[in-house]
């Protein structure tokens, strides 16, 4: 393939650590030009494509809906809504499986398509977006449901409002993993898109410069951007080496600018926004036509696939679907893989629907990713030290995460691990790393969780235990009160009257005390004069009450024993 | 339709562990050669003795522990540490020593810690200090090179001696063996020669002992072959390789008369084999690239510091073994810095 030759002015680039050189097969889904998807009998829509809260359907099953229309929201600080990627009905509100590496089933809407692919009412294009507000253009970007493409579906609007100062803007166009060529394909196809979608970015940041990265694997992509550049814009395409995993921001970010985003931060404390090519050409339609995130780009390869390509697919198509649309499997499938090879997950069944982030179906035969059979020992030989991106110790993290001593793992910065799998994939006793890593990654939030919550339960047993003290404090303060106030009373009376009232009172006192006393040595009142009837009634209540009592007390010991 | 789920990567994976020890005994072939042709048939029969062994004691263990016999077997690691061992120790060792050291080296050295990956000691390497220490006189006892010879041993010869301990008619042990270079050079310097006196006898090659040089060439090129492949990296063996030639350099500058050129302490004894075939074992030595460094150069420094002022001619596998010992202290000091984690770049 000829590629025109772009003049660029040499831009310094950085290595980070490690990283693979991997077959990168992507030829074989570039042989067919981007297509789009017929409309499915159904489409099933996850509440759930984005990370932070799920949303709530604001739909009910039997209501028509348009193309386009918001079906669920949620007001909440990290979410996304969702919208009707066609016309038609709800059929459904149910869990249906979803594309999860857990393989549990998640709530979604199912529509029923009408087939007449009706929009509806969509918000007025921004069309002058230098004269608008960067709250109008977030609030539009968030209102559009728009999340990270590149699979890590964040919503976009809140990387938007960094609170601080921008100064690069960074387009990830890298598509480091072998196989997927959606994003190659989006530049080539829609190289407009995603340009526009950078000069509205710029804007929004209000950053000096935007450097959209693109692996140098992709001569056309980067030379049809290239053409399609203004004079007066911002945006530089550059050029990097193809080296695993350089499409994780981390890793971009160090390549073009040599900072390291500092561990457990993020860009913008750098100065720094990275943003996919996808997310970026979804934004320039939410923001110039006021298209709502309702399709994406869809790579479908592997020997797996029997036509191999790319199609541009409404969300919520079961993944079966798509695959038939690709002229079905071939019999040489062995797995289903959700994303590319090294970072993807196993679909147990392609009954899932696409969402926002699913860039790629990765149908593998057995030859393409063939069973890795029995792990050896560990032979410290270091090659996963020498493949990790993240500068780590993987050996040092499996031992100390297979003997579950997961604060040691941490020691060796187990949360810096970005899964990228170049350890596993260079280890030769093949262990899966990975999966140890993800599996004490797992174990460490359970166990702060369970830590936090046994911290929060000492508090409350604390704060009662202060509470009870408190109170017990209050009490005896109201006592000694109280008795101060008694002593101070007759003090008072010490004060006021004379030692002879006092006697006088005394006097009475004793008086009044002698006489009780004498009526108490006196016989009962009205017992006087009784008839002899009477007599022998009261006889018989004292027999009475003499005999009941023991037995009952003997009762009550009983029952209390 | 339903699926098979796996844990990614879902690619077909480029090393094994096979595959590196088959790569270790490949580039020990030339030295090999070398060895036999310079020393005679023995190294061969010791190298068939040892590897049976070997093979032997690991399957009896593991059928003991009730492990997998075949596949284990399978990683090759056992023939490694019995080829190595078996190019370690004279071409004349006893039959019996040999099997002893597989013994020692296999059962108790490698599987009584758990098999391979959990051995803290060199497993070959332990096995030669305990002869050497046992047995001073067999482990010592060295064929002249070739040329240096006037009796060669041939196929059988060497075959009876090994296991018979008998000789051609009319010959002695002491007709037929000789000190090692480093060991003559030794002697020569306690009896206060100078080393232009010593090098006038036909025992010395260009740089090293006659033969012995070519030898540690032709494992140098296997050595430069392993890192051509990335079966080991540069670190193990050029920071073992500088130890040696800097302390080698600085006593010869200092005085070249009593101190032999760094040359000789490269290409006389085990030196060139231990930096690239020995210390250069990833189970026992550090696994990070600074505590790589550290370790070479270590065992480099031991290495001369035995060899000029220690009791043996030869270090290399006590300096293995002590550093051996403080790998993991090693590495827990040079833990590389993660990305993200402070540093000069980072914001």
């Amino acid at each position: 393939m000829h590629t025109p030759t772009v003049k660029q002015h040499a831009r310094q680039l950085w290595r980070f650590h490690g990283g693979l050189h991997l077959p990168d097969n992507k030829a074989l889904s570039l042989q067919r030009p981007l297509r789009t998807a017929d409309l499915p009998d159904r489409l099933v829509l996850p509440l759930q494509q984005h990370i932070g809260e799920p949303a709530e359907p604001l739909v009910r099953v039997g209501d028509s809906v348009l193309k386009g229309q918001k079906i669920a929201d949620n007001p909440a600080p990290v979410s996304s809504p969702v919208h009707a990627p066609t016309s038609g009905r709800i059929l459904e509100i149910s869990d249906q499986p979803v594309p999860h590496p857990s393989g549990l089933p998640g709530p979604c809407i199912i529509i029923e398509p009408d087939g007449q692919d009706r929009w509806a009412t969509l918000p007025e294009p921004i069309t002058d977006y230098r004269s608008a507000s960067a709250g109008t253009l977030r609030t539009r970007i968030r209102e559009s449901g728009i999340v990270g493409m590149g699979g890590a579906t964040f919503p976009s609007a809140i990387k938007l409002n960094p609170g601080k100062p921008i100064k690069t803007l960074i387009i990830n166009g890298a598509e480091c993993e072998p196989y997927i060529t959606c994003d190659d394909l989006l530049m080539q196809t829609y190289p407009e898109r995603v340009l526009e979608g950078a000069r509205i970015l710029l804007r929004l940041l209000d950053a000096e410069e935007c450097l959209i990265a693109v692996e140098d694997n992709k001569p056309s992509a980067i030379s049809i951007l290239h053409t399609h550049l203004q004079e007066q814009d911002r945006i530089e395409v550059v050029s990097i080496p193809t080296l695993y995993p350089s499409g994780g921001e981390k890793q971009l970010i160090r390549i073009l600018t040599g900072l390291e985003v500092p561990s457990s931060g993020y860009p913008a404390q750098l100065g720094i926004v990275c943003h996919n090519v996808a997310t970026t050409a979804a934004i320039a339609d939410a923001v110039l036509e006021g298209k709502p995130l309702i399709s994406r780009i869809v790579t479908l390869t592997g020997d797996g696939i029997a036509e191999p390509c790319n199609i541009e697919t409404p969300l919520g198509i079961p993944a079966s679907d798509l695959v038939v649309q690709a002229a079905g499997y071939t019999d040489k499938v062995s797995q289903l893989i959700l994303g590319g090879p090294m970072m993807g997950f196993d679909l147990p069944t392609d009954q899932i629907p696409i969402t926002k982030g699913a860039n790629c179906l990765l149908a593998v035969s057995e030859a393409e990713a063939p069973p890795t059979g029995a792990t050896l020992a560990c032979i410290r030989c270091g090659r996963c030290a020498e493949a990790c991106p993240a500068k780590l110790l993987p050996q040092q993290m499996y031992w100390y995460s297979r003997a579950k001593d997961l604060e040691k793992a941490q020691d060796y910065n187990l949360f810096d691990c970005i899964e990228c799998g170049c350890c596993s994939h260079v280890c030769p006793s093949h262990i899966p790393l990975v999966q140890y890593f993800r599996y004490a990654k797992t174990e460490s939030w359970a166990k702060e969780k369970e830590r936090r919550e046994a911290e929060h339960a000492k508090q409350r047993h604390e704060f009662r235990i202060a509470r009870l003290e408190r109170l017990e404090a209050e009490r005896k303060a109201r006592l000694r009160k109280k008795k101060a106030d008694l002593k101070k009373k007759p003090a008072r009376k010490k004060a006021s009257g004379s030692d002879g009232s006092k006697k006088a009172a005394i006097e009475a006192a004793l008086q009044r005390a002698a006489a009780k006393k004498a009526q108490r040595q006196t016989a009962p009142k009205n017992t006087q004069n009784l008839t002899a009837a009477q007599q022998a009634q009261i006889e018989a209540a004292d027999q009475r009450r003499a005999e009941q009592a023991p037995p009952a007390n003997d009762t009550i010991r009983e029952e209390k024993e | 339709m339903e699926f098979q789920t796996l844990t990614s990567p879902h690619t077909a994976l480029p090393n094994s562990v096979n595959k590196v020890m088959l790569q270790v005994i490949l580039a020990l072939i030339p030295g090999i050669v070398a060895m036999t042709w310079y020393f005679g048939w023995g190294t061969l029969i010791n190298i068939t003795l040892a590897v049976s062994c070997a093979v032997g004691f690991e399957a009896l263990v593991l059928w003991l522990r009730k492990r997998p016999i075949v596949a284990t077997l399978g990683d090759l690691s056992a023939v490694v540490t019995a080829i190595l061992f078996a190019i370690a120790v004279p071409p004349t060792l006893p039959w019996w020593l040999t099997v002893m050291g597989m013994g020692f080296a296999i059962i108790m050295v490698k599987q009584l810690y758990g098999g391979l990956g959990y051995n803290p000691f060199n497993p070959a390497m332990a096995a030669y200090v305990l002869l050497l220490i046992s047995y001073p006189v067999q482990m010592t006892s060295w064929l002249p090179p070739m040329s240096l010879s006037a009796q060669t041993l041939g196929f059988t010869e060497s075959l009876s001696l090994i296991f018979t301990g008998a000789l051609p008619s009319g010959l002695t042990m002491d007709a037929i063996t000789m000190a090692t270079p480093l060991d003559e050079m030794r002697t020569q310097l306690d009896l206060n020669h100078m080393i232009s006196e010593i090098r006038e006898s036909p025992l010395w090659g260009d740089f090293g002992g006659l033969g012995w040089e070519w030898v540690g060439n032709w494992f140098l090129l296997g050595g430069l072959w392993m890192l051509y492949k990335r079966t080991i990296t540069w670190h193990i063996p050029l920071s073992f390789l500088a130890g040696l030639i800097l302390m080698a350099a600085v006593f010869w500058l200092f005085d070249p008369e009593s101190h032999p050129f760094p040359q000789f302490h490269v290409f006389s004894g085990g030196a060139i084999l231990g930096a690239f075939f020995i210390a250069t074992d990833p189970v026992t030595a550090c696994t990070t690239k600074k505590g790589q460094l550290i370790y070479g150069a270590s065992i480099g420094v031991i290495v001369y510091v035995i060899r000029t002022w220690g009791g043996y001619p030869d270090a290399v596998a006590f300096a293995v073994l002590l550093m051996n010992m403080a790998a993991p202290t090693i590495d827990h000091y040079t833990q590389p810095r993660t990305y993200g984690h402070g540093g000069r770049l980072s914001g």
